[in-house]
């Protein structure tokens, strides 16, 4: 991927050798842009009524109430809120310094809740619902862009995410239905994600071809393949080859009582568990085992991981079979969590969503999990406004996501840095 | 996505004879090349067009297995494979060669249709597929020589095709005034979509691969919602999301005569690859363009201003997917469109660039043959019951096999060009690896 050769300090650095104090409004005038944007549009000209919101299941340990808010002042506190945080955000900025991320973070979720208050006037909006449908739809994307930070961090770069999990969604979906037993089209789906890998690994490191060229025809590849073979084997024989049967939704006792959290993240199938593990598991690997620093030094200097004795090239095939078994996984819940039967080109561009998250996210395990859960939240919050009538076009709803990437990578992430030698063939000398 | 120069890095020592002006002619060989008669049988062994022809050989054989064992008349036949074998061989030799014959007869010539004008439509038709993939391929492959990934190739479609869409059904204007203004404007549109990733990338240093993936996006449910949207682009008293049709003075006239479809399109793609051959090769733009494209680093250090260099890259290159926007609703689809209307040409488009190794000329011929396996696709669906997607796959692996001769010549047992003394080894060697110094 694209190193951008300038600091982002470039232009101030004429003041030599001295603590230089950048000071960017950016922040500020973002924060105080979109606080007064919703004070007028969601306070001043906003709705009028009652915007409820049902925090809780009907089979957690403790009910909630169902909260009710009249709309139009719910959202002008809200804003005014938002106000002062864009205020402060300027005072912290003028006294020199930082805007800390957490005010960012509270400031995005108010202005969400502002929102969906104006959204929902007169209707009820069932918060569990809606987290744990954005879960469901981010899970693909989560494992996908797993894949993604580990393949990149070995000085891989992944674009055939996509292509791993359409391979995994189709195996899966092939084995469990022959089967009979999920579990083992689980494992099908991460053999078939690790064998996309393998090309992908073989070409760029054996063959030295460029590895962005390979992951973009590797995803025209399986799709092609599996698009052919679900039209000439699948479909014909869509009863025995193509009805897998889905995983059991497991309630972890206890912890899936938890109001708004335990039907969000306790009541999941399988799959989901091992999410959860992969991403804490690729997190801790990552920075804390003496794998994840080998895997690290070959993506950001291969030269000096080979001086110290590590077989490069060896490191980087197998993980980057790894990553492709992680997204196979990804794969697999199309099919065995969610849809269901195998249709074509089923993940329509979920592997790009989840690149987009891997280098939203800094190519770290724990940042790249947030950014693909943000996407599926996007898109299911669409979905449930569609379902209590939004007042905004759902085509609009359905952009916002997209929107808010570019703005969140154009202004607050800025110049992104991958690991150096992504993207580089080794070859020892 | 320093490394996405690479396709036209790769080069031959065949190519490297014909010196392009940012090199200097230090490449005239210094050691005189082996004459005798083996010398040249290795020379064409080894050389490019030998592997790209049998890499399309090897494509062509790999999708035959796939055509082979997923054949309803193999399969019944190899239940009896050891007692009757040859009905099995027959069964195979049935099926892919029907579906390759069905391929060829769609694409170039059919042979069962009397006269040479009836004959010859196959071809017309594989240009009249090539047109919007060999426009869209410039641009992406363009994007590729400054370095920079556009598989925002779906998104400046779209939103070139509807700009262009609504300057053709909307307005009363003159034949040919009408035309000109209307694939003018569908090319801004396309070109504005892609410097919006240009401006992004050189302001704020956002990555153009996100941000090209999420415009896509965000110009499908743009082009979505006016295309649902009365007073938009809704055709009046419909309820489809489908646009009127085009008036006819905005619509390409037809090439050869209304029997072909191809229309004028095909030479303003041509005039396209004329122009991007010049600009890349013959134009001082081009030469910071390629110089961005090989080392940013070095271009800055030289006194080029890169991110405005990425603002032009990106402007032109999203035009040039314009063109091919325009050209889907003046010249493939002139009865309304949909928000299918790029059908999946901005991202074929990566595959044609690709394969044509991000030259202007290779783009060109790339996007010939891929709009012939479009076009014969469609026939060998329809005659034999193959399913078009073999057609990806197909794609897909000539171009995974062309990126490794080592590997092709390792399948057909071809010498290795490194036994003949090479002019200038570093330059195919050293090229992509991290150079360890």
């Amino acid at each position: 991927m694209t190193t951008i050769s300038e600091s982002p300090a470039a232009s101030s650095a004429k003041v030599v050798l001295q603590t230089t104090v950048v000071k960017s409004w950016k922040t500020p005038i973002a924060l105080a842009f979109f606080s007064i944007v919703s004070l007028i549009a969601f306070g001043i000209i906003g709705r009028d009524g009652t915007s409820s919101f049902r925090l809780s299941t009907d089979t957690d340990f403790f009910q909630l109430p169902v909260l009710h808010a009249p709309t139009r002042a719910t959202a002008i506190v809200i804003s005014i809120v938002l106000v002062l945080i864009a205020a402060s955000s300027a005072w912290l900025v003028r006294s020199g310094r930082k805007v800390p991320i957490w005010i960012v973070a509270v400031f995005a979720v108010l202005l969400l809740i502002t929102f969906l208050t104006w959204a929902s006037a007169n209707h009820t909006i069932p918060v569990p619902g809606l987290l744990i449908g954005a879960v469901g739809l981010s899970v693909p994307l989560i494992f996908g862009a797993l894949g993604g930070v580990i393949s990149e961090r070995v000085g891989v770069v992944n674009v055939a995410i996509e292509g791993q999990l359409l391979a995994g969604a189709f195996v899966s979906a092939l084995v469990a239905s022959v089967t009979h037993v999920p579990v083992l089209g689980l494992f099908a789906a991460m053999i078939a994600g690790m064998l996309v890998s393998f090309v992908l690994a073989a070409f760029s490191i054996k063959y030295i071809v460029d590895q962005v060229i390979v992951g973009v025809v590797l995803n025209v590849l399986v799709t092609g393949l599996t698009s052919f073979l679900y039209s000439t084997v699948l479909s014909p024989n869509n009863e025995s080859l193509n009805t897998p049967q889905r995983f059991e939704r497991i309630d972890i006792p206890g912890l899936s009582e938890i109001p708004i959290i335990g039907p969000v993240l306790f009541r999941q199938t399988i799959i989901i568990y091992i999410m959860y593990v992969a991403v804490i598991a690729v997190w801790y690997c990552l920075f804390h085992t003496r794998w994840g620093l080998r895997l690290r030094s070959s993506g950001e200097h291969p030269q000096a991981a080979d001086t110290v004795g590590i077989n490069v090239n060896r490191t980087r095939f197998w993980n980057v079979s790894l990553a492709g078994a992680i997204a196979g996984l990804g794969g697999a819940y199309f099919t065995l969590g969610s849809v269901g039967g195998f249709t074509k080109e089923m993940t329509a561009g979920a592997g790009f969503i989840a690149l987009a998250a891997v280098i939203f996210g800094r190519w770290d395990p724990i940042r790249a999990t947030m950014a693909a859960l943000l996407f599926g939240f996007a898109t299911n919050l669409q979905n449930v406004l569609g379902i209590i009538g939004s007042p905004v076009p759902s085509e609009f709803m359905l952009m916002l996501p997209y929107i808010v990437t570019i703005f969140a990578v154009a202004g607050l992430v800025g110049q992104v840095r991958g690991p150096a030698a992504s993207g580089k063939a080794y070859v020892k000398s | 996505m320093s490394d996405a120069q690479i396709p036209q890095t790769r080069q031959t020592p065949s190519e490297e004879t014909a010196l392009e002006p940012g090199q200097t002619p230090a490449t005239v060989p210094p050691v005189e090349p082996p004459s005798r008669f083996s010398g040249v049988l290795r020379e064409i062994a080894t050389g490019n067009a030998v592997i790209s022809i049998l890499a399309v050989v090897l494509a062509l054989v790999a999708g035959g297995v796939l055509i082979a064992i997923t054949d309803e008349g193999v399969r019944s036949a190899s239940v009896y494979f050891f007692s009757r074998p040859a009905d099995t061989f027959r069964a195979i030799w049935d099926s892919v060669s029907g579906a390759y014959t069905a391929l060829f007869q769609g694409s170039i010539y059919n042979f069962s249709r009397p006269g040479f004008l009836n004959g010859i439509k196959p071809f017309t038709e594989t240009l009249s597929f090539a047109t919007p993939l060999i426009a869209a391929g410039l641009g992406v492959a363009l994007a590729f020589r400054v370095g920079l990934f556009n598989i925002g190739g779906r998104g400046q479609m779209l939103i070139a095709a509807a700009i262009a869409g609504w300057v053709g059904f909307s307005f009363d204007l003159p034949w040919g005034v009408h035309l000109v203004i209307a694939l003018a404007a569908g090319i801004a549109g396309g070109a504005l979509w892609g410097g919006l990733v240009g401006l992004l990338k050189a302001r704020t240093g956002a990555h153009e691969v996100i941000v090209t993936i999420m415009l896509n996006y965000v110009a499908y449910y743009l082009i979505a919602y006016m295309l649902r949207t009365p007073g938009l682009l809704q055709a009046p008293g419909s309820n489809n999301p489908k646009s009127p049709p085009m008036k006819p003075t905005a619509i390409f006239p037809d090439l050869l005569g209304p029997q072909y479809n191809l229309t004028l399109g095909f030479i303003f793609v041509i005039v396209a690859t004329v122009f991007v051959w010049y600009l890349l090769t013959r134009s001082s733009l081009g030469f910071k363009f390629r110089a961005i494209g090989e080392n940013p680093h070095a271009a800055r250090v030289a006194g080029i201003n890169v991110k405005n260099m990425y603002v032009y890259a990106m402007l032109i290159s999203g035009g040039l997917i314009g063109l091919a926007g325009a050209n889907q609703v003046q010249g493939s689809i002139t009865t309304g469109f949909g928000s299918g209307i790029d059908a999946g040409i901005g991202f074929d488009a990566i595959t044609v660039a690709l394969l044509g190794r991000s030259k202007p000329w290779g783009v060109f011929v790339a996007g010939i043959l891929f709009g012939a396996f479009k076009a014969g696709g469609f026939t060998m669906q329809a005659s034999q019951g193959v399913p078009i997607d073999i057609v990806l796959v197909v794609q897909s692996l000539i171009v995974l096999f062309i990126a490794a001769p080592p590997l092709v010549r390792a399948v057909f047992r071809l010498p290795t060009p490194s036994l003949v003394p090479r002019v200038k080894p570093t330059r195919l060697s050293g090229k992509k690896a991290v150079v360890t110094k």
